[in-house]
């Protein structure tokens, strides 16, 4: 089977976008992106585990029993999510409190069991890396895209670092506390999808059902 | 010879996929790698982790000392506050053990160095005989006592360490570093807005009751308890309770209430 390398590792950032496009992971894509910091470091979690373990998946996939596979691919992905949050906690203290318990949930993440399940059990590792890495990225994008957005307008700072002075501390930018609630996230996140799907009108779903006049009673 | 150990299990794996005895020897094989993958992490990443915990919790010692103003060196900070073991039913300064490495935790789980509750508000079952406590003293004088406190609030066991006045009622200061009560809520309970209010309470009534408590709602500053509740946290009844009931342990007959009470002679 021919490989286009290229649109593996791309299509998922912008095209075939996890969030935008699959409307996956949006669980933590509200709930880590009040600052940069943890929304850069979640990003970095989940591409690791989603890369990981689309390779292991990808390498044992000829042995893999269809009956038990979806164990299979669980106790590997959970095992993975172990092993980074274990190094969070060794190099990053700091951070993978802020994280908590998301960086236990990239077990339940969409992305990966449905990377793993609908692609990586199917192909060869280098395509499943190149797919994992662009799915990794795409995730990664709207992620950081909107905990800068939030960071921004919520505190007035980015990675922590204070750009726009506060009015408590004596400076001119009132703070928009709706940032900082998962609402603030939801609003982004639609924005964004309505002018991804503005920009790239492939991505409009098509309607399931259109309502038309069938039969009509003139009243009177 | 090691080709002949190893064919039995590469006949299984020769196996067809769907063949029961293949499916056995996989699900085997990969419990058996990923254990030792989640082992060889959690052990070797163990060190490193542990010793992050300590500068974490020498870190919250010092931000609720006073001490440690900005730019203060953290571990120069740390060194002039005196940890000791305090035997909890006598309330007097033992050296049973080495402090700086006493850790309640590992005490309360050791049915040789801790006791089992009867009355337990705080939720925490067994109560270790001896506790850590930091004394910060300055230019002779003791300053602040810092204790560590700890109880079941609504998800999670929350732990906290409460700066005590010398007169051993009043509180000076109040942080929660571990806890994980409902995020945006019970959360709250973590806040440097929240734990402000606890400076300059009254935690324990000339008596030596225990009185100190978390209001439901906001408290009225003119009601006349008002120096010995703080505000309740809004949408968070079960931590705020928690953290009423853990203070009123700690603080009383079988916390740090013998300690407290003969805290002057210190």
């Amino acid at each position: 089977m021919e490989y286009n390398q290229r649109k593996l590792l791309f299509e998922p950032i912008v095209d075939n976008n996890p969030i935008t496009l699959q409307i996956l992971g949006i669980c933590s894509a509200l709930a880590v992106t009040t600052k940069l910091a943890p929304a850069i470091t979640m990003s970095i979690a989940l591409t690791a585990v989603l890369v990981g373990s689309s390779v292991i998946i990808s390498l044992i996939r000829q042995h893999m029993p269809s009956s038990i596979r979806i164990i299979i691919q669980m106790t590997i992905i959970a095992s993975l999510v172990i092993v980074v949050d274990e190094v969070l906690k060794a190099f990053a203290w700091e951070l993978s409190k802020q994280l908590s318990v998301f960086v236990g949930l990239i077990i339940t993440n969409c992305i990966v069991l449905g990377r793993a399940e609908a692609f990586a059990s199917k192909n060869p590792p280098w395509p499943s890396f190149l797919d994992a890495l662009g799915h990794g990225l795409g995730y990664s994008l709207i992620l950081v895209s909107v905990a800068t957005i939030r960071e921004l307008l919520g505190s007035g700072s980015l990675l922590g670092v204070q750009l726009l002075p506060l009015v408590e501390d004596g400076g001119w930018y009132v703070p928009n506390g709706l940032m900082l609630l998962a609402p603030g996230a939801f609003f982004i996140i639609g924005l964004m999808i309505w002018g991804l799907r503005t920009w790239r009108t492939q991505q409009v779903e098509r309607a399931e059902y259109r309502i038309r006049v069938v039969h009509r009673t003139d009243a009177g | 010879m090691s080709t002949d150990l190893l064919a039995p299990v590469r006949a299984r794996f020769d196996l067809p996929n769907e063949d029961p005895r293949k499916i056995f020897a996989v699900a085997v094989a990969l419990c058996l790698v990923c254990s030792v993958l989640v082992t060889a992490t959690a052990v070797t990443l163990r060190p490193l982790q542990e010793r992050n915990a300590a500068q974490a919790l020498r870190r919250e010692v010092v931000q609720v000392s006073g001490l440690g103003g900005r730019g203060m060196d953290l571990d120069a900070a740390f060194r002039q506050i005196e940890t000791r073991l305090v035997d909890l039913d006598s309330g007097e300064l033992v050296e049973a053990a080495d402090p700086d490495t006493y850790s309640y935790r590992d005490a309360g789980n050791d049915p040789a160095r801790s006791s089992a509750l009867v009355e337990d508000p705080a939720g925490i079952r067994r109560r270790p005989d001896l506790m850590p406590v930091y004394l910060v003293r300055q230019q002779g004088r003791l300053r602040r006592v810092i204790l560590p406190v700890y109880g079941q609030g609504l998800w999670s066991t929350m732990h906290g360490l409460l700066a005590v006045a010398p007169d051993g009622r009043t509180a000076k200061a109040l942080t929660f570093y571990e806890q994980r009560e409902t995020a945006g809520l019970g959360s709250e309970v973590a806040s440097r807005k929240w734990l402000g209010q606890w400076t300059g309470k009254t935690l324990i009534a000339p008596d030596g009751e225990p009185v100190i408590a978390v209001a439901k709602g906001n408290v009225e500053p003119a009601s006349p308890n008002a120096d010995r509740r703080v505000d309740g946290l809004s949408g968070a009844t079960l931590t705020s309770n928690g953290v009423t009931n853990l203070m009123q342990f700690w603080l009383g007959e079988r916390g740090y209430g013998p300690f407290l009470a003969r805290l002057n002679a210190l």
